[in-house]
Order: C-alpha cells, then structure tokens, then sequence
C-alpha cells in the first residue's frame, strides 16, 4: 500500500486560511489501511480544524467526504454535483489522489493534507515499514522476497557492505541490514548459490531515472 | 454511602473505556465541554483485558490533537479506579472540576451557545 503521514496542523491551517468553505475529500484505500487520509481520519480533521476555528473566531464550514478511490476519474467524478459548493479542496488522499482531484476540477485550488511517504507493508498494528521502491525490474527472485533496492540503505545489489553489524544496518541499530535477512533466507531455504550468482549494475532506466513512467494496456482503452 | 461530587460533570457510560473514540472527544469539545475525564477499570482489570490500555493510549494521541488545536492538552485526562471505589470516584470528579475550573472555559466555546 501507499503510506502517508498527515502534515502538521499548523501547515494545514496556513493553507486554508483565506477559505471558509471546506471540502475535506478523504480516500478508501490505501490511505484508510494505514490510518491517515480515510474516512474517519477525514472526521478528526474536519473536528481540529472547527475546533481551531471556533477557538479563533473564524467561520468554517467543512464537507467531509470519503471517495472510493482518488486516483480513479471515476470516483474523482462522483463529487462534481457538489465541488461547485467550496472554495477550496484538501485531499487526504496520497499524491496520486490529489492530481486526480486537481486535473479533474482545474478551476479548483486543491491542497494535500498528507506527505505521500512510501510504498510498504503493514507489520503489525500501528507500523508500517517501506518495503519498494518500484524500480520496474523486480529482483525479488534472487533475494528470496526481500528487497535490496528498498531495505538496504545503499540499494547494493551484491551485499552486504562493510557497516552490516550485529544484522543491523550501519545506519541505525533499528533497521536491519536487508543482505542480512536476505543471506539467512538463502541459508534458511537452502539456496546460497543464489548468492554466489553476482548481480550485473542495474539498469535504473525502467526506474524513476528513466523519467515518469506510463503504462498503456492498448486492449483495456475504450 | 452518601457521596457527593460536583453537579456540572455529565457522566456518559460506556460499556468500557476501550470503546471511547477519538472522536467521541473531539465532538465533545466542539460542543463546548471544558474538559472530559476517562474513568477506567483498574490496569490489568480489564474486562476486556486491554481495554483501558488501548484508551489510555487514546488519551495520549487526543492530548496531542487538542494541542495543536489550541484547545490544551491539559483538558483531557485518563484515571483508572475500581468499581467499587465510590469514594476515589468523588475525589476524581472534584480534583477534574477543580483543575478545569482553572483552566477556564473551552475557548472553542465563544460560539457554541
Ligand atoms: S526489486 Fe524493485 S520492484 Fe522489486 S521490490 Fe524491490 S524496488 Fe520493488
Ligand atoms: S549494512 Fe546492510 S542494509 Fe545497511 S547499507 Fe550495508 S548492506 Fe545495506
């Protein structure tokens, strides 16, 4: 899922601040699986905001509404009976589902409300950890689902480096050093020729470095 | 036992502090209570087992919202007693009365009424 932190309060304040009509436009995907931008965040924020509101003697007034998805026209389409209504949008939604809102509704000033953070996984209640990076050319085969380009500080494809301590990464004692993991996997599954194998340098082009990236299903286009 | 506490506390039950969302807080406050007390089993008396845990925690993270809001983190407050405690029940109800009688009113309140 994509994970997301909400921006501070007061950074979210400033850019409201001209605008008494709210939409407060919250995503039920992956922004709700990790507790930022669903619909019950969508609640506590529209609450804070009034609170801060009422406290300093502005008048608000806040739609809050939840779209099934963001990143979909579809859904992004579903509130245009209504946009009309407010001054301002401020999505919970990750990035994605903010440029949607935004080039579905061009005379809209839309704002995000959270700092779209990174590709991961939930590992229990309340963490979540950056598992990839979507480099376009997955690896996961030779490191037995474990990702170097994500979980290894370095990105190194033959690892580990020298800083591999105690299977901690040298960059903190909390991250664990993913050749680490990756090397006790192999041993685990009894497969370390794996690891004798060496990994060529990567080609980064079907990565962010090849330029934003399109995936075009000519089959699927109606 | 005959135990007197303060008139201006509206007591709310539910069927355990575990079930006290976030939310039930806030619209509090955006109603215009001054202050709101979580009162919860003893720890480790959950009947729930973690009930209370979950909500003492709840209270942290709501102190950190109403903070940012303005309101003061101070208004909200968790206590753990025994059911049976009547007696530590009074007292909490006037230490909490006391402490927000100082605080003063919600200043989200100006324009509720
Ligand atoms: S190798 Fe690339 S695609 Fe595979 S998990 Fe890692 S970053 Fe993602
Ligand atoms: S210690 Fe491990 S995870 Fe950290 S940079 Fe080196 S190889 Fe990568």
């Amino acid at each position: 899922m994509i994970v997301a932190n909400r921006k501070p309060f007061e950074e979210i304040m400033e850019m409201l601040k001209p605008y008494k009509k709210i939409l407060l436009l919250g995503c039920n995907e992956c922004v709700t699986v990790c507790s930022v931008g669903g619909a019950k965040e969508v609640a506590v924020l529209a609450s804070e905001i009034r609170l801060s509101r009422l406290k300093n003697i502005i008048p608000v007034e806040i739609k809050e509404h939840t779209l099934e998805r963001q990143c979909d026209p579809e859904y992004a389409l579903s509130i245009s009976s209504f946009v009309n209504d407010y001054e301002i949008i401020i999505s919970m939604a990750c990035g994605c589902g903010v440029q949607t809102i935004a080039e579905t509704y061009r005379e809209k000033y839309v704002v995000p409300a959270v700092n779209t953070t990174f590709m991961g996984s939930s590992e229990e209640h309340g963490v979540w950890r950056e598992k990839c990076q979507g480099c376009g050319n997955c690896i996961l085969d030779k490191t037995l689902g474990i990702c170097p380009v994500t979980r290894c500080a370095k990105s190194i494809l033959n690892g580990p480096c020298g800083g591999s301590q105690g299977g901690s990464c040298e960059i903190n004692k909390d991250t664990p050093c993913a050749w680490q993991l990756i090397i006790d996997r192999l041993k685990q599954m009894n497969m370390m020729e794996k690891y004798l194998e060496i990994q060529p340098v990567k080609d980064w082009s079907t990565s962010r470095d090849g330029g934003p990236r399109t995936r075009i299903r000519e089959d699927l286009r109606i | 036992m005959r135990l007197s506490y303060p008139t201006n506390i509206k007591i709310i039950k539910v069927p355990c502090t575990g079930r006290v969302d976030i939310l039930f807080i806030l619209k509090a406050f955006e109603n215009g209570a001054d202050g709101v007390c979580l009162i919860g089993c003893l720890e480790g008396e959950c009947h729930f087992l973690t009930g209370n845990i979950r909500a003492k925690k709840r209270v942290e993270y709501i102190k950190s919202l109403l903070e940012e809001t303005g309101i003061g983190a101070e208004r909200v407050a968790m206590y753990n007693i025994s059911a049976a405690d009547g007696r530590r029940f009074a007292e909490i109800a006037r230490e909490m009365t006391e402490k927000i009688k100082a605080l003063g009113p919600n200043p989200a309140k100006k324009q509720v009424e």
